[in-house]
């Protein structure tokens, strides 16, 4: 099964993904708190971006209503928490359960009535939006007013409850991003993987080899949502506050795919790359709008929009695929 | 129950009214090589949806191997052993030659490394071994029209449904395509070929069945169909091949 | 609830709605020729709205007669936007077209924030409190004129479609890419009048909608969101589709305000697109897909 995730990868991938891997262990010991908590924040889009990805990339299902997932799961382990003090770790299984629920509702409906593209994309759209005012007037977790969970003193480390400081969620999440793309790389190297790039080519083709279309789609689905339902949870008890109009808006659903579009969709490091050139980018516009003495709203913001454009008008591929040829890394990871 | 490998009893098909399937039948004995030809638009590419099961027939049965297959979905077709081509090609273009027939292979064996020995042996019987690494995109059309055989070869169907895989082939790679079905029925795949190069037809297939305005015109072997005077009466002035 | 209220509401959320119509029809327009689903129509509609507002703050100017030249403007916005950005994307994949008109919401609408902030803004007419009497029913004057003008504006574009050269050549291209390019056709300028005429509707849809409502910067999204549910529940693509559509909205979205909570009503619209979607994908009035 090791064998299966080096097959094929050259070794100077092997020893720059070693590299990369190194200087994320050791990075907290030489960055300050405000470096940190964006290097979080670059994690949350790598494993966000490879676990819709998964949908999109793999199986070629555009999917613009992942706040869904992410929202239902964060909401599930939140109340779970506060109302019956269940702890995360025992939570995340119910908010992976329901958020998976969610996706293969929305992806039966869609399948089975053969809706597809633009139309799919749409509907995964409403289904958000539709859970997101829903979720406005659910009074058990207080409706608009926002949701809380309580926060403890950064000082004690108590990771079976995920309360702490923030290097404790630097850490548990880079281990779950890792895991994540180890995942991802066995589920490409295997059947299943053959079989969603062969439905996101020619899904009438990939039926007359003899695979069930509806049924990887689906497992397509169900992957995405409940690998997404972690980044919810995670959200949940890094963030302590919870929105509907925040959490499950059209514009984090966008927020959330850009990474793996930027950096590359399909490929394994394409979101790991985006996530970290959108966020830095995102962030060095900010501090150097702020070094001008320029604190207009919104001006980040339009420097974001400007670059996405550049990026999508000359890297149609997404930054990665040039890249890795670049770097003589083979047409994998 | 017989030697019939397939046998097409009587199915019809109509589009909003217009009949373009009326009443066909069919027998494909095991081992054999059987052309279905007609003119355009005769109902040919729409006979062979319908044992692949891309539509169900309105009337009428399918079996294959004794069993009704009739209506079933395309992936249990192909896992009742029926492999198929598109007469426009459908390659995977993001993914290699190889990867592509992978694809097929992994039908009867999970394992991707088995698998993709099995593919490259196909890829090889079907002389595109150099090919391997090319994404399919880059191919030519003749290349690729030999991707999509070698891609339902290694789903190691029993029947291999082949839609017009000689056309846009010159006279010299028709030649090649033609020893390469020769050789695969000598091996114990019987094959079932829709197709209009009348050079290739000749040269493979022990009986020919005629398809015109939707209905079986003709059958037989393939001297006596092409002077059948029915038959040459729908082809006048269609076919320059003949 | 006295009878007169639910129908004095529903007939203002049926006059909203044919506003709504007047902004999905833009995007219908534009789906149905160019294929593209343009992702930054609400934030087209904000822009209208917020030169609105500047023509009459500035120089106190009639949105209703401002509507003209910020038409006419948003068509040349809409223009440039397909001559230049998107004609080269016709043959990417839909997600590539879709980040493209996503950056473009995205700067459109931090645009707009820096340069009005994000407070509400809106105009005040003097005749924005009238009321016209249809027989028992009280209904505002602003609404009545807007639909009216909505309406005027659609049949317009019907005509345009149905009778002039450009407007067949257009049906044209939307019919059969292929066929068009034989027949030697400009498709890609084509195209880029499509775009515009899809961008006037919106402008003069955003101008009106001053009347109406408070304008932020933040409707952008909100309204991008809200002319895809009308254009679907009508079908992608159908002209009067879009009408109808608006029209279910603006009723749904009155009638919840009315007997749920008013913060529910996005639920209602979005609740009769899923159910649309599922068992009549291609939309109420749009050809089968």
């Amino acid at each position: 099964m090791i064998s299966r995730l080096v097959d094929g990868v050259p070794r100077r991938a092997l020893i720059l993904l070693g590299l990369f891997l190194a200087l994320l262990l050791v990075a907290p010991l030489l960055v300050d708190g405000y470096i940190l908590s964006i290097l979080i924040l670059v994690l949350y889009f790598a494993y966000t971006g490879q676990a819709w990805n998964v949908m999109m990339g793999f199986a070629g299902q555009l999917s613009l209503g992942h706040s869904l997932y992410v929202g239902v799961a964060a909401y599930t382990a939140a109340a779970l928490y506060v109302h019956f003090g269940i702890g995360p770790w025992a939570g995340v299984w119910l908010a992976i359960l329901i958020s998976v629920a969610c996706g293969l509702f929305i992806g039966f409906l869609a399948f089975r009535f053969g809706i597809s593209g633009v139309y799919f994309a749409l509907l995964t759209i409403a289904f958000a939006e539709f859970t997101r005012v829903g979720f406005d007037h659910f009074d058990w977790v207080n409706g608009s007013g926002g949701f809380f969970l309580p926060v403890t003193q950064y000082s004690v480390n108590d990771p079976l409850n995920l309360r702490g400081a923030p290097v404790m969620f630097y850490y548990i999440l880079l281990a779950i991003t890792v895991l994540a793309f180890l995942f991802c790389r066995w589920l490409l190297t295997g059947r299943i993987g053959y079989y969603w790039l062969a439905i996101r080519e020619e899904p009438e083709a990939a039926q007359t080899l003899g695979i069930n279309v509806f049924r990887y789609k689906m497992i397509a689905v169900a992957i995405s949502a409940g690998m997404t339902a972690l980044s919810g949870v995670f959200f949940a008890f890094y963030y302590n506050n919870l929105f509907p109009e925040q959490i499950f808006s059209m514009s984090r659903s966008i927020e959330l795919i850009l990474g793996p579009i930027i950096g590359g969709i399909g490929s394994l490091f394409g979101p790991i790359l985006g996530a970290v050139v959108l966020t830095v980018l995102a962030e060095s516009v900010t501090e150097i709008m702020h070094a001008l003495g320029y604190d207009i709203p919104g001006i980040k913001q339009v420097f974001y929009g400007l670059c996405l454009l550049v990026v999508i008008i000359y890297l149609p591929n997404g930054i990665w695929p040039p890249l890795r040829k670049r770097l003589g890394l083979g047409d994998h990871s | 129950m017989s030697a019939h490998l397939l046998t097409v009893d009587g199915i019809s098909k109509s589009f909003r009214g217009l009949r373009a399937v009326s009443a066909a039948s069919l027998t494909v004995p095991q081992g054999s090589i059987v052309s279905l030809i007609g003119p355009n638009g005769a109902g040919k590419t729409t006979c062979f949806n319908m044992i692949a099961g891309v539509f169900k027939p309105d009337e009428g049965s399918i079996s294959f191997e004794g069993r009704r297959i009739d209506g079933l979905r395309p992936d249990l077709i192909c896992h009742a052993g029926i492999g198929r081509t598109f007469q426009i090609v459908k390659p995977f273009k993001e993914l290699t030659a190889l990867q592509n027939v992978i694809v097929g292979a992994l039908r009867t064996e999970p394992d991707v490394r088995v698998a993709r020995r099995k593919a490259e042996a196909v890829l090889d019987r079907l002389g595109m071994l150099d090919k391997r690494d090319q994404p399919a995109a880059q191919l030519t059309l003749p290349e690729r029209k030999r991707l999509e055989v070698a891609r339902a070869l290694a789903t190691e169907p029993k029947l291999l449904l082949l839609d017009e895989v000689m056309a846009g082939l010159r006279p010299t790679e028709t030649d090649q395509m033609v020893a390469v079905f020769k050789e695969l029925n000598r091996q114990g795949v019987t094959i079932l070929l829709i197709e209009h190069v009348m050079r290739a037809v000749m040269a493979l297939s022990q009986q020919v069945v005629v398809l015109h305005h939707g209905q079986v015109i003709a059958r037989g072997a393939p001297e006596e169909v092409v002077r059948d005077p029915a038959v040459l009466e729908c082809y006048l002035g269609e076919e320059a091949e003949v | 609830m006295p009878i007169e209220l639910v129908f004095t509401v529903a007939v203002q959320g049926i006059l909203t709605g044919l506003v709504y119509g007047l902004m999905a029809l833009g995007l219908s327009v534009i789906f149905g020729v160019v294929r593209v689903v343009n992702f930054a129509h609400g934030e087209m509609m904000t822009i209208a709205s917020y030169a609105a507002i500047v023509a009459f703050g500035a120089w106190n100017i009639d949105p209703l007669v401002a509507m003209v030249p910020i038409a006419v403007i948003l068509f040349a916005v809409g223009y440039m936007l397909q001559a230049v950005l998107i004609n080269p994307f016709i043959n990417r994949p839909e997600h590539s077209q879709f980040i493209l008109l996503a950056a473009v919401a995205i700067i459109m609408v931090n645009g707009l924030l820096m340069i009005f902030g994000p407070d509400a803004r809106n105009v005040l007419v003097d005749y924005a409190l009238d009321s016209i009497e249809i027989g028992p029913l009280l209904v505002d004057k602003v609404r009545v004129i807007t639909a009216a003008l909505a309406l005027l504006i659609a049949a317009g574009l019907f005509a345009f479609f149905k009778l002039t050269r450009t407007g067949r050549a257009i049906r044209a291209c939307a019919d059969n890419y292929l066929g068009a390019l034989v027949v030697g056709l400009n498709v890609k300028k084509l195209y880029a009048l499509t775009f515009g005429i899809g961008s006037a509707c919106v402008g003069a849809a955003g101008a009106m909608m001053t009347l109406l409502i408070d304008t932020t910067p933040n409707l952008g999204p909100a309204f991008t969101l809200q002319a895809f549910v009308i254009v679907i529940i009508g079908g992608l693509g159908s002209m009067p589709g879009a009408l109808l559509g608006g029209v279910l909205i603006g009723l749904s979205e009155a009638m919840s305000g009315l007997f749920f909570a008013p913060s529910a009503k996005t639920m209602f619209g979005v609740g009769i697109l899923i159910l649309v979607l599922l068992f009549r994908p291609q939309g109420l009035l749009g050809r089968k897909i």
